[in-house]
C-alpha cells in the first residue's frame, strides 16, 4: 500500500515587479510508502521547501498534483504535521498550550489533552518546561516543543522542513537521536527535507537526491543502515561508503548551483 | 564603562532617579522665572501660587466635580470608540475584501480633525454629553481602526501556516492566531490613542461647556487667572501620565510573554 504519490509537481513563481518568472520545481514524481523515512537533500535554493510546502497544502503546484492515500491534496490539514527551519511556537502559550494547540482544534476533553501532552513531553525530553513560554526557551527547546506539538496531532505523516537547521551541532545531533528514536518507536512516515548530508543519511531508509534549480529529483539512494541507529554510526565504513556516493551526486550540484549565482 | 552606550539599558532605580529629577528641574526653572519677576504673574503664576489656587479650586470650586466629568467623557467616548473599532480593525486586518472596502474611507475619516467637527456636533447634538463623547469618539475610532488592521495584518505567516498544518480552519486562525498575538499591540495602541484623547476632551470643553477641567480653564482665562489655568493643565498630565501607567501595568500584567 503506498500512501504519498507525487506525480508531475513543478512550480513556477510569478516574475517580481515585471521580471521573469521562477522555475522553483521541475516537474518532479515520487512514492512515499507507509512507515518510510525519506530524507529530500539539495543544495539551497533547489526547491526543497517547496516541494514540502506542496505536499502539506501551504502551496499550490503550478502542474501535477499529490495524492495521500489517494485523495488529492489541496490544502493543509491535520494529518499532514509540520516542523519550520523557522520556530514558529505561538509566543502566547507556553510549550504545554503549544503542544495541546492542535488537540484543542479537535475539541478533545481536557483530560485526554493532557494525557496525550504528558505524553510527548516525555517523548521529548520536555518535562519541567510545560508552563515555560517559548521566549524563555533555547532552540533546541523550541524544536522539541514544535516536534511535540506535530507529533500530538497523530498524523499520518511528519514533514519536517530542515528542523534542525539553526541549531548548533551538538544540539542538532542530540535532535537526531530523538527523532530517529521516535520514528523506531512508532515509524510514522516522514519527509525530511536537509542540505546536510550526514543528516540525510543518518536519518533515511532513503535519500532523494535534488538536482540544482530549477530542482527534481536525480537519484534516489537506499540507506541499508541498521535500526537502531546510534551516533556512532556515523563513523562506520558503511556510512562513510554512502557519504562518499552522496557527495558526488550533490557536489556536481553544488557547482551547478554556485554557477547560476555567479 | 562610558556613559551612553547604543542601547544599554539602565538599572530601573536610575530610571526613576533620572526621570524625577526632570521633573525637579522643571520646578526649579518654573520657580526662579516666575519668582524672581523675570515672568510677571499676569502671563505665569508662580508655583506657590498655583498649588494655593490648586487647593481652593477643590474646597471651593468643587474641582473634582469637573474632574470626574471629564475622566467619564475621556472614558466613555474612548470606550465606545474601541468597542467599535477593535472589531472593525480585526476584520480588516484578517480579510483583504473588507479591507479593500473600508480602507480607503476609514483612512480618509482618519484626517478629518475631530476639533473641527465641534460646530457641527453642537448644531446636531446641542452642548450637552452627547456632542463631548461624539468628539472623543470620531478622533479615537478611525485611528484604532486603521492601527488595529495594520497589526492584525501584520501576524507572522509562519504562525498561521502552522496553525493551519495543525488543523485551524478560517474561524481557528482569526481566534486562535490572529487575536492573541495581535492583542499586547492592540493593547498599547488603544493606550496611545487614550492619550490623544485627553487632547479632544479638552477641546470639546473650550467651546460651548458649562462643565469640566476644559470649561474651567476657559473661565479663568476671563479672570486672568493663570495660577488656575496651569493648575488645570497639571491636573491633565497627572492623570494623564496615571492612567497611561496603570495601562501599561495592566498590559504587563495580561500579556507577559509579550513583554
Ligand atoms: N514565494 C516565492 N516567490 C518567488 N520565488 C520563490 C518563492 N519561494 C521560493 N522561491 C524561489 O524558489 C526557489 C526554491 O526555493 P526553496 O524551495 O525555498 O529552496 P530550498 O528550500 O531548497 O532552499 C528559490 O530560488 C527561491 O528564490
Ligand atoms: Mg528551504
Amino acid at each position: 500500500m503506498s500512501k504519498l504519490l507525487i506525480e508531475g509537481v513543478s512550480r513556477v513563481f510569478p516574475g517580481v515587479g515585471g521580471g521573469a518568472p521562477t522555475q522553483a520545481l521541475q516537474p518532479t514524481d515520487l512514492t512515499v510508502e507507509d512507515n518510510d523515512f525519506i530524507t529530500i537533500l539539495g543544495p539551497s535554493g533547489c526547491g526543497k521547501s517547496t516541494l514540502l510546502r506542496i505536499v502539506a497544502g501551504l502551496d499550490r503546484p503550478t502542474t501535477g498534483r499529490v495524492l495521500l492515500d489517494g485523495q488529492p491534496v489541496s490544502r493543509p490539514g491535520p494529518d499532514r504535521g509540520m516542523v519550520f527551519q523557522s520556530y514558529t511556537l505561538f509566543p502566547w502559550l507556553t510549550v504545554r498550550e503549544n503542544i495541546c494547540f492542535g488537540l484543542r482544534e479537535k475539541a478533545l476533553p481536557e483530560a485526554r489533552q493532557k494525557e496525550i501532552a504528558d505524553y510527548f513531553i516525555a517523548q521529548t525530553g520536555l518535562a519541567g518546561f510545560e508552563r515555560h513560554y517559548p521566549k524563555m526557551l533555547s532552540g533546541g527547546m523550541q524544536q522539541r516543543t514544535a516536534l511535540a506539538r506535530a507529533l500530538a496531532n497523530d498524523p499520518k505523516m511528519l514533514l519536517l522542513d530542515e528542523p534542525f537547521g539553526a541549531l548548533d551541532n551538538q544540539t542538532r545531533a542530540l535532535m537526531q537521536e530523538l527523532l530517529l528514536g521516535i520514528w523506531e518507536a512508532d515509524r510514522k512516515t516522514v519527509i525530511f527535507v536537509t542540505h546536510d548530508i550526514d543528516e540525510a543519511i543518518f536519518m533515511a531508509n532513503r535519500v532523494a537526491v535534488m538536482s540544482a534549480r530549477p530542482g527534481r529529483i536525480k537519484a534516489i539512494v537506499e540507506v541499508d543502515l541498521p535500526h537502531p541507529r546510534h551516533y556512532t554510526m556515523k563513523t562506520t565504513p558503511e556510512f562513510s561508503r554512502y557519504k562518499a556516493q552522496l557527495t558526488e551526486e550533490i557536489r556536481a550540484e553544488s557547482i551547478k548551483a554556485a554557477q547560476m549565482e555567479g | 564603562m562610558p556613559l551612553f552606550e547604543p542601547l544599554k539599558p539602565v538599572s530601573p532605580r536610575s530610571r526613576l532617579v533620572l526621570g524625577a529629577s526632570f521633573f525637579a528641574l522643571f520646578f526649579l526653572a518654573w520657580a526662579g522665572f516666575t519668582l524672581s519677576g523675570i515672568i510677571p504673574p499676569l502671563f505665569l503664576a508662580d508655583p506657590l501660587t498655583t498649588l494655593k489656587t490648586g487647593v481652593t479650586l477643590f474646597t471651593e470650586f468643587n474641582f473634582l466635580r469637573d474632574i470626574g466629568i471629564t475622566v467619564w467623557r475621556v472614558v466613555g467616548g474612548f470606550v465606545a470608540a474601541a468597542l467599535i473599532a477593535v472589531p472593525l480593525g480585526v476584520a480588516m486586518g484578517a480579510f483583504k475584501p473588507v479591507e479593500a472596502f473600508l480602507e480607503p474611507f476609514v483612512s480618509f475619516c482618519r484626517y478629518l480633525p475631530a476639533s473641527a467637527f465641534i460646530p457641527l456636533l453642537i448644531l446636531w447634538a446641542g452642548v450637552g454629553e452627547a456632542q463631548k463623547l461624539s468628539v472623543i469618539f470620531i478622533g479615537s475610532v478611525f485611528q484604532i481602526i486603521l492601527m488595529v488592521a495594520v497589526i492584525v495584518g501584520a501576524t507572522r505567516r509562519d504562525l498561521v501556516e502552522a496553525a493551519y498544518t495543525l488543523g485551524a480552519d478560517g474561524g481557528g486562525i482569526v481566534k486562535r492566531v490572529l487575536l492573541p498575538g495581535a492583542a499586547p499591540q492592540i493593547a498599547e495602541t488603544l493606550r496611545l490613542v487614550l492619550g490623544w484623547a485627553w487632547t479632544y476632551v479638552i477641546v470639546a470643553e473650550l467651546v460651548g461647556s458649562s462643565s469640566g477641567i476644559g470649561h474651567m480653564i476657559m473661565d479663568s482665562q476671563r479672570l486672568l487667572d493663570t495660577g488656575q489655568m496651569i493648575f488645570g493643565i497639571l491636573c491633565i498630565g497627572v492623570i494623564g501620565l496615571v492612567s497611561d501607567l496603570l495601562f501599561k501595568w495592566l498590559n504587563q500584567r495580561m500579556y507577559p510573554w509579550a513583554f
